[in-house]
Parts: C-alpha cells; structure tokens; sequence
C-alpha cells in the first residue's frame, strides 16, 4: 500500500491532529535550536552560554519569546502600512506550510486508523518546498521594501538576488535525486532509497544541495541580507515586537524544513541504515525517532557553520553560487543522465558490463589528463615599460627616481613681520570674494 | 485543510467534463473572485509595488486553480516560476527605481488610451469567443487519463515536452537566451568598450607613469579663506598653479557674479514675499 493511498482515507479529524503536530513540532523545533545554537556556539567559544532560565538554561528562549511579544510595536513613519504588516505574515505561512509534504514516519497506527507519518502526499511534493521557499523571499523582500528606510532595502535586495541564485542551484542539484528514484513524491524517493541512501550514490549533489541550503537560508556564513556589521538587521532592521517573533520563527522553521528536506533527499528519510525494511527499528514509530536525529545533525552543521565560517564577502558569495555550484550542478545532472542512459542501453544489449565501461572511462580521463599535463603553460606577456610591482601588486616609484630638492625656506624676522592691515592683504590672485569671506564675519 | 484532494482519481476514466465535484466549485467560486480582485487591483492601484503584489495574488489564485483541476505540475511551477522568479525580478527592479515612483497619469503619447481601449476590447472579445466556443462546442476527450494512464501527471507533461513539443520547447529557450545575452550586452559594453572605466590598478599605473605621482595640492582654504576658489600658496608665496580649480577658472566671471555679490553682501536680501510669486 502506497503512502499516498494510506494517506486518501484519512478522517478529518486526524488530518488535524497532524497539522497540530507539526506545528507544534516546528514551533518546539525553533525554541530547541536557538537555546541549543547559544549553548553550542558557546561551547566553541569557551563560555557557558546560556544557563539561568530553567533547568540548564533551557528554557531561555521561551523567556525571550514571551518577552518579545511583550514589546511595543513600532511602526515607521514612512514605512508602508499593509505591506510591513503583510511581510512578516508572508515569510511565516511558506515556512510551516513547506513541512506538509515531508515524511516524517513510515506506516503507523493512531488511534486505531492506519495511517503515515506525513501529512500529505503529493506526486509533485519536492517542488511543493521549493515553491513555499520562493513565496518565503517575498516576506524578506517586501519587509525591506515597507521598511521605508535604506539598510532594510539593501538587505531585500541581498536576499532576493541570493535566493533566487541559490534556488537554482538547488533545483538542479535535485533533479539527480529525482532521475534516480524516477519521481517528484518525497515518500516515493524514501522508498527508493531503501536499497542505498542517495548521499553516497549522488554526492556531488548532497554538497551542491547542503551548500544551497546554507544560502536558502540566509544563514552564516552566506548572512549578507542580515549582515550586523554593514547593514544592522538587514531586511528586519525596523521590526519589533511580534514582527520581529515572526521572522525569527520563520527563519528557523526554515532551517528546519531544509534540513528535513536534506535528509529525505539523501539521508534515507525516516529509515534506519543496515537493517531491512521489515527490521524492527524500520517500523512504526521508529522512524520518527531516525527522522528527528538525522534532522538534528544537519541542523548542528548550521551551528557548526555559523560557529566557524566568517561570513562571505557579497561577490565571493554571488560567484560561488553563479561560476561553482550551478556548472559543476549541470555537468553532474548531465552526467547522472548519460551513466543511466549507457546503463540502460547495455542492460537491454548485454554486450558491455559495468566494469568494462568504468576502465574505458578511467582511460579516456587518463589519456585527458596526459594531454592536459604535455601542453605548455601560457606564457606571461612581457611589457618593456611596465611599472614596477612590489610583492603588494601595485606599482611603486622606480629606484632611481630623483627626489627634487626641498626649495630655500625664506627667514622671516620678526620684525620684517606684516602690521595688522597687512594681515589680511591677500596674497597674489586671490580674488576679492575670498577676502571677503575671510573677513567678513556673516559668512 | 489538506491538500489531499490532489490525490483523488477520477471514479471512471472516461469522466465526463461538465461533472463538476462539490469541493472543485467552492474552489472555483473562492479563487475565481480573488483571481479577479487580484487583476483589478493590479491596474488600480497607485504604487507600482501593490501593483504587483495584486499581480502575485491573480498568479497564486491560478496556481491553485491549476492543482483543483488535477494538474499539480502545472500549478506548483506556475508557482515557482512565475510568482517565485519573474515577479521577484519584477519587484526587483521596481524597488531600485524607488519607493515612490507612483504612476504618473500624464498622457504621453496622444490618442493612447484610445487605441489602448480600442484593442484592449477587442483583444477581450477574441479571447471571451475562442474560450467559450472551446468550453460548448468541443468535446474535451482524454482527460483523465492524462492522470492515471503512463505514470501521471508528471510523467505525462515530460513525454509530451520532449516528444510532440520538442521543437517549440527548444525554440523558446533559444528566444531567452538570446534576451538573456543580448541584454547582458547592452549591459556590458560601457565597461569593455571605448569609454571604458578604468580599474583602480590602471588609474594607479598611469600616475606612477606621469610627472607626478602624488597628490595634487589642495586648495588653500583653511589658510586665509574658507572658499575653495583660493588658490595653495607654495613656500616662496608664489600660487600653486595645480590647485587652482579647473572648474572655477574657466567659468567666466560674468557667472559668478551674483555670488559674489551675495557673499560680499551688497546683493539683495532675503525677502519672505518672494514666496508669494509677486516679483519685488
């Protein structure tokens, strides 16, 4: 039985309780992982981080929550009325909505009714999170924008040209993934990876796709739209109270749906690694136990990350995503294909086997490289008259340049010194305006 | 709610079209008014930002129309491909050319509105015929099985892009890229050409190559005058010929001359009537 036809007779009832508990996971997620980035981040610093607020500090963000929501709310005076009220709206609603296709759980039983651990099942589920991560920017774009005021604005900007170029990286770095299990639904590719988890078998799309989901993010080091030491907040510089709540949240949902979207991709999903699928560790409520450590330890690289990384100056970062990660993306996609293409062909014709084909390979890539390593460097245009450069890269004067003698001081005695009319005499050329202006006390 | 209307198939796979289930025409009778207000809105709006947030909204409210009536690829790339990245780009520009840059209601072009009207109806009426003749005359065939035969929906849209509609696929792109380069030409000659902006290295260079790699004198403003007309005076007292500005002693004097009247207080003083437009 499919997940998707487990999923159809579901009453209404449990459809709520599912929402309810994704919600309540993500809301639970983001108070778990600010209090756990502080305490990590912490330890990597040599401090104790947080520790006054409830049992070891744990309960440090709920305080800060509750305290945030207390404030006053300020709007600006130029800022754009429904639009800064709609934005922080905006980059929430995608964020929780992108969790509905993640399989969190295999098949299991609540309340008596059969049912999987995922509140929806769409045959086109991996594009669902992509389309909720390009509505999300909008709520960036448009709080910079209503913001009224120039840091906002550049932070929108940042943002918007950062997502849009790491989507593209991203999207392709799934297409791998999707040629492989031959579908978009995130149960189907779990199920496909019951024989072999795609981070292995596909790697150089797990990095293209960790390194984007970084970006997607805005988080360090790839934070330029919330750079603090050039743009304050970035987008949220003028948000505060519950606005400010809102986008917090939504970032950290999102976090926590990249990850969660990461470990379904590759990780294998809910599904316990070296054991079958009719292990007991792969049944029932297992999975969600698999589902929420491997979800942690993609979001502890987000803290690792953050903890080691300085952040990406603006067009370091914007050449990584555009010259690194999209060609290496389309070369890999390209190649996937054809592997699976020649694969295909030599199944059907049986002349060919695998290793046969990976030893004429590896000696086309030798013969390559041979040539590559015979053909000679290119050599350095030399230009006769070039300025002479230091080890700094930019020229300085010549040795033997003549340093022009310093001209004869005038003595002046001080009797020889100009009486109180002839202070003010101007000298040569000196138009009269200046004079003026010298003297004259309303200028 | 859920989205698992999604998944229902079809009962029979030859369907008749005009059975129209309960939950299709709540969605049709919610989204269709909002599609509407979201065109509307877009044409009256004021500032262009709200323009195309109600633009976002018609394009959301067709993305979910296009999922009800079981075409989920469609819906969710309509999503991602024109509310995620054109009117991203949209909003883009529209935030660098200002906050307040609001429609401007001059006519620039004479008898535009005109001919705008004139077309726009008649563009209106094409569309509002072919859409209804293609809604009673023509018996829709085949579109169940659109779902449920050859894989789905998703399987089914691929086969067709790259069998039937290989060529208008192909010919599409080809027309976007040639925007593509040809806008990144026009964007990029001013850096390459002639007149191109020299780097910083270049600028450098060219000094160390010159007379005179340093700085040239500032004006002598502190010194006597606060005005940056004064000339630098070197030790002999003689003027320093390179700190004289090219742009003030090339204007002539003429020009000049109503501020250095006001400076040196015989022009005409401050009068609060000016304001009134009556000329004193």
């Amino acid at each position: 039985m499919s997940t998707a036809e487990l999923l159809a007779d579901d009453p209404l009832w449990l459809i709520i309780v599912k929402v309810v508990g994704i919600f309540a996971f993500l809301v639970v997620m983001t108070l778990f992982m600010i209090n756990w980035e502080r305490k990590v981040v912490a330890r990597m610093q040599q401090r104790p981080g947080p520790n006054r607020v409830g049992p070891n500090g744990w309960l440090q963000s709920l305080a800060d929550g509750l305290k945030l929501a207390f404030k006053e709310d300020i709007r600006p005076v130029l800022a754009d009325k429904w639009v800064f009220f709609l934005a922080p709206v905006i980059s929430c609603i995608p964020a929780f909505v992108a969790f509905s296709v993640i399989p969190i759980g295999g098949e299991v039983s609540i309340f008596g009714e059969r049912t999987a651990l995922q509140l929806v099942d769409l045959p086109v589920g991996v594009l669902v999170v992509l389309a909720c991560s390009s509505l999300g920017v909008y709520g960036i774009v448009l709080s910079g924008w209503a913001s009224g005021s120039p840091y906002p604005l550049l932070g929108a900007l940042r943002s918007a040209a950062q997502v849009i170029s790491y989507e593209i990286a991203m999207g392709l770095s799934i297409v791998a993934v999707v040629m492989h299990s031959h579908s978009l639904s995130t149960s189907d590719i779990v199920d496909a990876q019951s024989s072999g988890w795609y981070f292995y078998l596909l790697p150089v799309s797990f990095l293209i796709y960790v390194c984007s989901m970084v970006g997607e993010t805005n988080r360090a080091p790839f934070d330029l739209p919330e750079a603090e030491s050039e743009l304050v907040g970035g987008f949220h510089t003028e948000y505060s109270s519950l606005k400010f709540a809102l986008f917090f949240l939504a970032e950290y949902v999102n976090m926590v749906t990249v990850s969660a979207l990461a470990t379904t991709l590759f990780l294998g999903g809910w599904r316990f690694p070296f054991v079958g699928d009719d292990h007991l560790l792969n049944s029932g409520w297992f999975g969600l136990l698999w589902f929420v450590v491997k979800t942690l330890g993609f979001l502890f690289l987000f803290i690792w990350l953050r903890g080691t990384l300085p952040r990406l100056r603006y067009d370091q970062f914007m050449r990584l995503g555009w010259k690194f990660l999209v060609p290496i993306a389309l070369v890999w996609f390209v190649a996937v294909a054809f592997a699976r293409y020649l694969r295909q062909e030599w199944e059907s014709s049986s002349g060919l086997d695998t290793s046969t084909a990976l030893i004429v390979i590896g000696a086309f890539l030798a013969v390559v490289l041979l040539i590559a390593f015979l053909l000679p460097d290119k050599r350095e245009p030399h230009d006769p008259d070039a300025v002479p450069v230091t080890g700094g890269g930019y020229p300085v004067p010549p040795l033997d340049l003549k340093v022009p003698k310093a001209p004869p001081r005038r003595q002046v005695r001080v009797a020889e010194l100009p009486g109180a009319e002839n202070q003010t005499q101007e000298p040569a050329a000196v138009p009269a305006a200046s004079h003026k202006e010298a003297s004259d006390g309303r200028v | 709610m859920s989205l698992s209307f999604l998944l229902q198939q079809p009962d029979e796979v030859q369907r008749v079209v005009d059975t129209v289930t309960t939950g299709e025409a709540v969605a049709f009778w919610v989204l269709g008014p909002l599609a509407l207000a979201g065109a509307l809105g877009m044409l009256f709006a004021r500032n262009a930002v709200h323009s195309a947030l109600w633009l976002v909204l018609t394009m959301l409210s067709l993305g979910v129309l296009y999922m009800v009536q079981q075409a989920p690829f469609l819906g969710f790339v309509q999503i991602i491909v024109y509310t995620g990245a054109i009117m991203m780009l949209f909003l883009f520009v529209l935030m660098l050319v200002g906050r307040d840059s609001s429609d401007s209601v001059v006519e620039v072009l004479r008898g535009q509105r005109l001919a705008a009207a004139v077309i726009g109806v008649g563009f209106a009426g094409i569309v509002v015929a072919s859409v209804a003749r293609a809604l009673t005359d023509v018996e829709p065939v085949g579109l169940a099985a659109q779902n449920t035969q050859n894989g789905g929906n998703v399987v089914n849209i691929g086969e067709a892009l790259f069998t039937d509609y290989l060529f208008p696929f192909e010919l599409t792109s080809a027309l976007l890229i040639t925007a593509a380069v040809g806008a990144m030409v026009l964007a990029f000659t001013s850096r390459t050409g002639k007149d191109a902006k020299k780097t910083q290295r270049q600028l450098v260079e060219e000094r160390f190559r010159g007379d005179r790699p340093g700085s040239l004198p500032g004006p002598g403003v502190f010194a006597t005058a606060n005005s940056v007309a004064t000339p630098a005076l070197l030790p002999d007292g003689s003027v320093a010929a390179e700190s004289l500005s090219e742009l003030i002693e090339t204007t002539a004097k003429e020009t000049l001359e109503d501020d250095v009247a006001e400076v040196s207080g015989s022009g005409h003083e401050p009068d609060a009537h000016a304001l009134k437009g009556e000329s004193s």
